[in-house]
């Protein structure tokens, strides 16, 4: 596919990087873990580019890039914007970094696979479009996009926002409804948005996966972890604090978040914590004008710049109308 | 329903001594007056300011003293800040005795002792200390090594004068890290302090203090012929529970707060290196 | 043996409730199984296994120990514990309930974790044989039996019918109260229990082999170099430790309201990076030592404390949900292979 793998082992040979971050591959078919090799003959054993490389391997760029020496990594399009969002807040070294951008037709996940009531999954392969799914109970087959996790149904945008060479053809923003269930919420009552929120975020376990996962949660100590910020806190001792951690997290990334749907697909409650991004997202579009964080390396986030045309704080409460 | 373990009693510190400008001496007592439990040389107890937090200490007093708990404690942290702010006839709460502590009654018993202790290292060993003169013939002859930075930051500073150094049996050498006017005594450090004095080999060694005075002193008694089995010490983890439950002090298949904090070298010689 | 009619579960639940409280697995609303209380009309899950474990139900992830308010120097203890009720856990897999075996050498073990205790006291559990096994399951490997998993009641559902039989005095005790269980053959689950078994064999990770691990293995694997690379994705979050049905570690804090306080315990995971920071330093000061920590403790210096037993049922909850793939399995087949 793409000929990624034989492009790790190209830039590794040639001696034009020194490691190479990619994907490797686990006990099945779809439990990739992030990786980092240092060899041709690993990459040859281990190395793997497939529908099911949907980790975005940016947030490892922070710590890769400054491990000295010259560090190459696959980045999709949408991982792209949050490797341009972590070099504009000065985390990754460009420098360091050779990207090689790759593009996608979008990733499978095995959760949602699962969701379709399939058990005991041994082999996904594609046909035509489609995915033949073998089980130990009898094979069938699933429309591709059927099998793709949250953040790729919902894709934004095939366009890479950076990369030093390019594996597969650039493309375009996508219009793919990525805002139609924000607004559905904002319809509701407040009442029942409430309760829808209190449903979802009840099911938190305070993982901390969402929040580890985050390209843009990239604190040396975060506050709920930091004993002196009178905010630590491991569990939440009530509904409150169980709300309070995923607000406060969705409002420190506000006009950084990318969208790059981490958060949701990692979370293992199946909590779509991704809405609470897009709400931000979506209200930063209207009231800034439309922007997307990591789409270049020169803009400010809009909440972190000031001009005259900024709406009033009380144009964002009448437009919002509790929203 | 049972008390749980993990629930604490209300204690009242009744008086607070001032050792050095970071240590300080908390006495405690139960809301009946009485010691609140009994407890052997090397034990620990958790205390606690509700809202503040919970922390695990050293029974600095001899299971001896039948009145009363005491502890010394050095400013460092949450727990520690505020104990240090408080003023005596004010609550806390309190659990134990927690942890293995010293075999005083088994191992130590007829052997000549050398305790070693840097800073406030001293405070699990004043128990012990105290224990031994209390039953001073149960045990031989008894040589108390203590260094601190300077003369202030020695713990207990007047009891080892007018108590333990003039005691019959009992020797005590006090160093600091650096001359003061008006201090005569040895200067240096604890490690080559020990290399000075060359203690006898036969002796059981108790050793407590910050971790490089260990590494050092450790390495002093190898080289004059120490057997790793009969030097002991005293760890310090962080802990939550103390029951050996809530998985923070474990090393290797030893609970610290349970299996320990008392442990020989050649115990820990057993365990991954992780402490 | 007892039985009666699949269409007729809601009759039996119905009547356990009329008693006392029941827990059975049910689709939460993102579609994952959860452990909830029966209600007229909430249905069986027809997946597997629960996303979180049933330890939730012993061990709970926020539970008060204590409450103290404070009067001007003096501090009054305020009891919040309540008596527990009596409860049953309907349809606990084989793995899970091996799990509350290992929590109770943690918190039966001395000195007694008098809340875990209750609530085991007041518990029945009443398992369910698994018949669907997934890809990510190795209970056999850690010596379970899926298709005859143990509890007070073991249950097996097949064709329509539930299959019904008491293992213990209060598996019994519930028994009677049921009066709509009909008698069966006391073979009547072989032939599934056979199925299954066969089935069990096929999986991927049947033959799993422990051999490098257990008691008196730390030396051997401490120091292993491929710690670093097995640790070098993780993210340092807790997932796999929440899921878990045998992570037990926990912490201890406090919820300040005003003059009052409320102690409470949470759950804890080794992976986290203040789990064992002191203000005096940091004996596991990377991710490498963390992870390293999570699985030597179940693979050595658990069974090490307890005659042998892993600290890992092989339920497959952290193959499934660990965000970038990394697990017990991997693990065990990376070290498992000996240095020539």
């Amino acid at each position: 596919m793409q000929g990624v793998k034989e492009k790790a082992i190209e830039l590794l040979r040639s001696k034009s990087v020194d490691r190479v971050v990619g994907w490797k591959a686990g006990e099945f078919f779809y439990d990739l873990t992030p990786a980092v090799f240092t060899s041709v003959p690993e990459v040859e054993q281990s190395f793997v580019w497939s529908v099911f490389c949907a980790a975005n391997l940016s947030k490892y760029l922070i710590a890769e890039s400054r491990r000295g020496g010259k560090v190459a990594a696959f980045l999709k399009p949408c991982d792209t914007y949050s490797f341009v969002q972590l070099v504009k807040e000065h985390r990754i070294l460009r420098e360091n970094v050779h990207v090689v951008g790759v593009q996608c037709a979008g990733m499978c996940d095995m959760e949602t696979i699962r969701s379709h009531g399939l058990s005991a999954v041994t082999s996904v392969a594609e046909q035509d479009g489609a995915l033949r799914v073998e089980t130990l109970y009898g094979a069938r087959t699933l429309d591709r996009k059927d099998a793709l996790g949250e953040k790729c149904r919902t894709c934004k945008s095939k366009k890479l926002a950076v990369y030093d060479e390019l594996l597969g053809e650039q493309g375009c923003d996508e219009d793919n409804g990525r805002f139609l269930e924000v607004a559905r919420i904002e319809a509701m009552t407040p009442e029942e948005r409430f309760a829808f929120w209190r449903g979802e975020l009840s099911r938190c376990i305070r993982c901390n996966a969402c929040r580890n996962v985050c390209p843009a949660c990239s604190c040396e100590t975060c506050v709920f972890d930091n004993p002196d910020s009178g905010l630590r806190n491991k569990a939440a001792a009530d509904a409150f604090e169980e709300n309070l951690f995923h607000i406060i997290r969705a409002f420190h990334v506000a006009s950084r978040c990318t969208d790059c749907g981490e958060c949701t697909r990692v979370c293992p409650q199946h909590i779509p914590l991704h809405l609470l991004n897009r709400k931000f997202i979506k209200d930063i579009n209207g009231l800034y004008g439309p922007y997307q964080a990591g789409a270049d390396f020169d803009t400010k986030p809009p909440l972190m710049d000031f001009t005259l045309h900024d709406p009033e704080p009380s144009q964002a409460a009448v437009r919002g109308g509790g929203v | 329903m049972k008390q749980d373990p993990l629930i604490p009693e209300i204690g009242v510190v009744t008086d607070i001594r001032t050792d050095t400008p970071d240590v300080k001496t908390f006495r405690v007592v139960g809301l009946d007056g009485k010691k609140p439990f009994t407890h052997i040389p090397g034990q620990c107890a958790m205390l606690s300011v509700p809202g503040v937090g919970e922390a695990l200490f050293s029974i600095t007093s001899s299971p001896t003293q039948t009145e009363y708990l005491e502890f010394s404690i050095k400013k460092c942290g949450c727990v520690t800040d505020w104990l240090h702010a408080m003023e005596p006839g004010r609550q806390i709460t309190i659990r134990g005795p927690y942890g293995n502590g010293f075999p005083v009654d088994t191992d130590f018993a007829g052997k000549d002792l050398l305790f070693i202790a840097g800073g406030i290292g001293l405070a699990p060993l004043h128990s012990v200390i105290n224990y031994c003169r209390h039953y001073r013939s149960r045990y031989g002859a008894i040589d108390i090594v203590y260094g601190s930075r300077s003369m202030e930051d020695l713990v207990d500073y007047p009891e080892i004068l007018n108590e333990w150094s003039r005691e019959d049996g009992i020797r005590v050498h006090l160093t600091i890290d650096r001359e003061q006017p008006e201090w005569d005594g040895h200067v240096g450090f604890v490690p080559n302090y020990v290399r000075e004095l060359a203690p006898d080999t036969a002796r059981t060694v108790v050793m407590c203090g910050p971790p490089v005075m260990i590494k050092f002193t450790l390495a002093a008694l190898m080289d004059l012929g120490f057997d790793r089995t009969s030097i002991y010490t005293t760890m310090e983890l962080r802990m939550k529970c103390a029951l050996g439950k809530c998985g923070r002090c474990n090393i290797g298949t030893k609970y610290v707060c349970k299996d320990g904090p008392v442990f020989r070298f050649d115990q820990l010689d057993e365990l991954p290196d992780e402490y | 043996m007892k039985q009666i009619a699949k269409t007729e579960l809601d009759t039996l639940f119905a009547a356990i409730t009329a008693e006392q409280k029941l827990y059975i697995p049910a689709d939460d609303s993102a579609g994952q199984a959860q452990f909830t209380l029966w209600r007229p009309g909430l249905a069986l899950s027809g997946r597997l296994n629960t996303a979180r474990s049933a330890k939730d139900l012993f061990f709970p992830q926020v539970e008060n120990l204590v409450g103290f308010r404070m009067h001007a120097g003096a501090i009054e203890r305020v009891e919040t514990r309540e008596e527990p009720e009596d409860f049953v856990i309907f349809g606990v897999r084989a793995c899970d309930c091996r799990s509350f075996s290992i929590l109770d050498r943690v918190f039966l073990s001395e000195p007694v974790d008098t809340f875990y205790q209750m609530r085991r006291a007041h518990a029945t559990v009443v398992t369910l044989a698994c018949t669907r096994p997934e890809e990510t399951c190795f209970c056999a490997a850690m010596g379970v039996d899926a298709a005859d998993p143990a509890g007070d009641v073991t249950c097996w559902l097949e064709d329509g019918t539930l299959l019904w039989r008491a293992n213990t005095e209060k598996g019994e005790a519930l028994t009677e109260k049921l009066p709509m269980l009909r008698p069966c053959p006391a073979d009547a689950a072989d032939a599934q229990q056979a199925r299954t078994r066969a089935l069990m064999q096929k999986l991927p990770l049947a033959k799993l082999d422990l051999s490098a691990f257990g008691a008196g293995k730390t030396r051997a694997l401490f120091d292993r170099p491929e710690w670093a690379s097995l640790s070098e994705a993780c993210l340092g979050c807790g997932t796999c430790t929440f899921v878990c049905p045998t992570c037990q570690c926990y912490d201890v804090e406090e919820f300040r309201d005003g003059s009052s306080v409320r102690r409470f315990r949470c759950w804890d995971s080794c992976m986290y990076s203040d789990f064992t920071k002191m203000s005096a330093g940091q004996p596991r000061p990377t991710q490498r030592e963390r992870f390293r920590q999570r699985f030597l403790h179940k693979l050595v210096y658990f069974p090490e404390n307890n005659d042998g037993v892993f600290g890992c049922v092989g339920c497959g909850r952290c193959l499934a949900k660990c965000p970038i793939h990394m697990n017990i399995v991997k693990v065990i087949k990376t070290l498992g292979v000996t240095h020539a």
